[in-house]
């Protein structure tokens, strides 16, 4: 049996289950029916092209992991940010642990989904928000069809939420393999702030598939930073798939750490829809052996005035493989944009590889737009000013990529965040620099 | 301290450095002027150990060793610092922490631990003093949107922290108006002792009011085609090259 026929035939007995009347059960039908139809994406499509799911797809995954597990707080302790006081949604292979987590719904809910799908008082805004920004795409619907778990965040207008939001997704390899589905739903209201940092971690080397999506509100000036700390096991593979909904005045931004996992895949997705929209993207790959990493931003651009930014780095060693693509699309009414894209990548070896496509398609007479790319090696001038002031070339070589990637951690506005992305970048380059991270 | 013997050097098989012969002694400064493309950068490199550049010919002693087989960082660890004509921008290090990383690597090289981290700022307050450094340009990126002159000063700044026994300057002088000038001869001074040499690299005979040489050299096609005291700088000042060139072509 493929995986899709597992999981379609799984479909059936997880529906048979699930409350019927809930808000979202036909959607749920409508959507396996997608997922149905499509099935796992090919290289055939342009969105996939370079980026081949049927390695990950021969696994033989449990859809529902059949035990428990419990883990210690002090042995997944290094995974939180641990040196802050921080609301906590943890997952403990899909199941929701209390045990670990600190959530709230003290004037505002920093919560589970799956409460919120089945009371009565979360009803109205699951009925107006959630799979309102998601597309209908394959994937997306596959996750539709079997969300039931995942980080449940509302802030109502003019909260600003005091200490930033982790949600972390343990997988403790109690099953041969696993594939999950979470699904995370965030409304920031009117002029409300929120710092959100997500992270999917093994615990073992049994692989994972996880088919993650989330829904982001962010309505009239809300103010939301949220952070994707991406560097699993080399057995864990990750398709990740955000929406992110503006009204007018806000302002988003989304960074991207990749720096482990066997493959991952981003699907970043943001639709302006008012004036004034701030869209901020900002990713650093860093990979070795044969990671994958695949970068797909969509930005669309709806009303006038409005900006977006992406700024993408990546350094590729060993075989390793990475994809950029980012698409910005301007329609007629969004004038007087100002839209940047930029993906930078330095290449280690001969035998890694990136592909990187900016595609603008624009339909406004009076906007800016400007993207760049560059793929190269190390600056051969530069390497040789760090080793004439007496610094060895492993050690010149680490600073530059260092120095290149560390510039996108300018905008990191968590102090202790930055700086444990600094040591997991200087980790990651293999080297210790002779002065703090 | 520094004996160069009839060195060519170039790109593949091209010499652009024809054969030079230059002598430096402990606590000397030299002079090297010369024309546009005549070589003076190249032979800085080189002296430098920048793997672009090949010898094909001769010897470049220090302190009676052969340095040719060196990377740059061990020269830079033997004592040869090289101010660059175009200081090489690196955004995401900044002034501070890259120098902190140049002295203990090259401590390191020599068996010693890190500079202990109150001597370091010290010495860090002490130089940038020296040279009028505003504290905020040290925590800057380096040489980061940093004018002509704000580069150069920071060169000779690293010059002043790293202490070295062979200070090589590259066109130090452009891109400084006149008081930035005073500022960076007085920084050089300050390292000149009986055990320091200087070369200095220059268009102009402006920069040698303040940094005296002792000796001056012309280098023209890649070749030491004149050399005398600071009255050849005015000599040149005045008349320019073509002088020179009828004189070797006679």
């Amino acid at each position: 049996m493929s995986l899709k026929e597992k999981l379609i035939s799984s479909y059936l007995a997880f529906e048979d289950y699930l409350d019927h009347d809930s808000p979202i059960h036909d959607l749920r039908n409508h959507a396996i029916k997608i997922f149905e139809n499509n099935g796992f994406p090919s290289k055939k499509e342009e969105a996939w092209k370079y980026t081949s799911l049927n390695a990950l797809l021969k696994e033989d995954y449990s859809i529902f992991p059949k035990k428990e597990s419990g883990i210690d707080f002090k042995d997944v302790k290094r995974f939180f940010l641990h040196e802050i006081d921080t609301y906590k949604i943890v997952f403990v292979d899909g199941v929701y642990s209390s045990f670990l987590s600190a959530t709230t719904h003290d004037g505002m809910d920093i919560c589970l989904l799956s409460a919120a799908l089945s009371k009565d008082k979360y009803k109205p805004v699951i009925e107006n928000y959630f799979n309102k920004v998601a597309k209908e795409e394959s994937l997306t619907s596959l996750n539709t069809a079997f969300a039931k778990e995942g980080a449940y965040i509302y802030i109502p207008q003019h909260k600003e939420v005091e200490k930033p939001v982790e949600i972390i997704n343990f997988y403790t390899g109690s099953e041969a393999a696993l594939m999950l589905q979470p699904r995370n739903l965030i409304i920031v209201g009117e002029n409300a702030h929120i710092q959100i940092i997500e992270r999917h971690q093994s615990l073992s080397e049994n692989p994972v598939l996880t088919n993650a999506v989330t829904e982001i509100f962010a309505e009239k000036r809300a103010y939301l930073d949220y952070y994707k700390i991406q560097n699993d096991l080399p057995t864990a593979s990750l398709i990740d798939s955000t929406y992110i909904k503006q009204e007018r005045d806000s302002v988003c931004s989304m960074h991207t750490f990749s720096f482990g996992s066997k493959l991952i895949r981003n699907n970043l997705n943001f639709y302006q829809q008012g004036e004034h929209c701030n869209s901020i993207m900002k990713g650093v790959t860093i990979l070795e052996d044969k990671q994958h990493v695949d970068h797909n931003t969509l930005v669309l651009h709806k009303a006038p005035n409005c900006e977006s930014h992406q700024d993408y780095k990546g350094i590729y060693d060993d075989q390793s493989t990475g994809v950029f693509n980012g698409k910005i699309y301007v329609e007629k009414d969004a004038q007087k944009l100002d839209a940047f894209q930029q993906n930078n990548n330095i290449l280690i070896s001969d035998k890694a590889t990136i592909n990187s496509k900016p595609q603008l398609e624009i339909f406004a007479d009076d906007v800016k737009c400007s993207h760049g790319c560059t793929i190269g090696q190390l600056d051969e001038e530069a390497l040789f000013y760090l080793r004439s002031r007496g610094i060895g070339s492993k050690e010149a070589r680490a600073l530059l990529m260092y120095a290149f990637a560390n510039n996108v951690l300018e905008s990191v506005k968590i102090p202790e965040l930055k700086k444990r992305i600094n040591k997991l970048i200087a980790k990651k380059i293999g080297v210790s620099l002779g002065f703090d991270l | 301290m520094l004996q160069i013997k009839n060195l060519h050097a170039g790109v593949e098989d091209k010499d652009i450095l024809k054969g030079i012969d230059l002598h430096v002694k402990p606590g000397e400064v030299h002079a090297i002027m010369g024309p546009n493309g005549s070589g003076k950068s190249t032979f800085a490199s080189v002296i430098a150990g920048k793997e672009e550049f090949e010898v094909h010919e001769g010897e470049i002693l220090l302190d009676g060793e052969d340095i040719l087989e060196l990377d740059p960082e061990e020269r830079a660890h033997r004592g040869v610092f090289l101010s660059f004509q175009y200081p090489v921008e690196i955004p995401g290090v900044t002034v501070t922490n890259f120098i902190k990383t140049a002295i203990n690597e090259t401590r390191k090289s020599k068996g010693l631990e890190d500079m202990p981290a109150s001597d370091m700022l010290k010495m860090i307050k002490e130089k940038a003093d020296l040279l009028e450094i505003d504290r905020k340009f040290l925590s800057r990126s380096l040489n980061e949107g940093f004018s002509g002159g704000e580069k150069k000063r920071n060169e000779i700044f690293q010059m002043a922290m790293m202490e070295p026994k062979l200070a090589i300057l590259d066109e130090t002088d452009s891109g400084l108006d006149i008081d930035a000038l005073k500022i960076v001869a007085n920084g050089v001074n300050k390292l000149r002792g009986p055990e320091n040499s200087v070369i200095v690299i220059t268009h102009y005979q402006r920069l040698l009011d303040y940094i005296v040489p002792d000796f001056v050299h012309v280098l023209m096609d890649g070749k030491i085609v004149k050399s005398g005291t600071k009255e050849l700088a005015y000599e040149l000042e005045e008349k320019g090259y073509d002088w020179i060139k009828e004189e070797v072509k006679a």
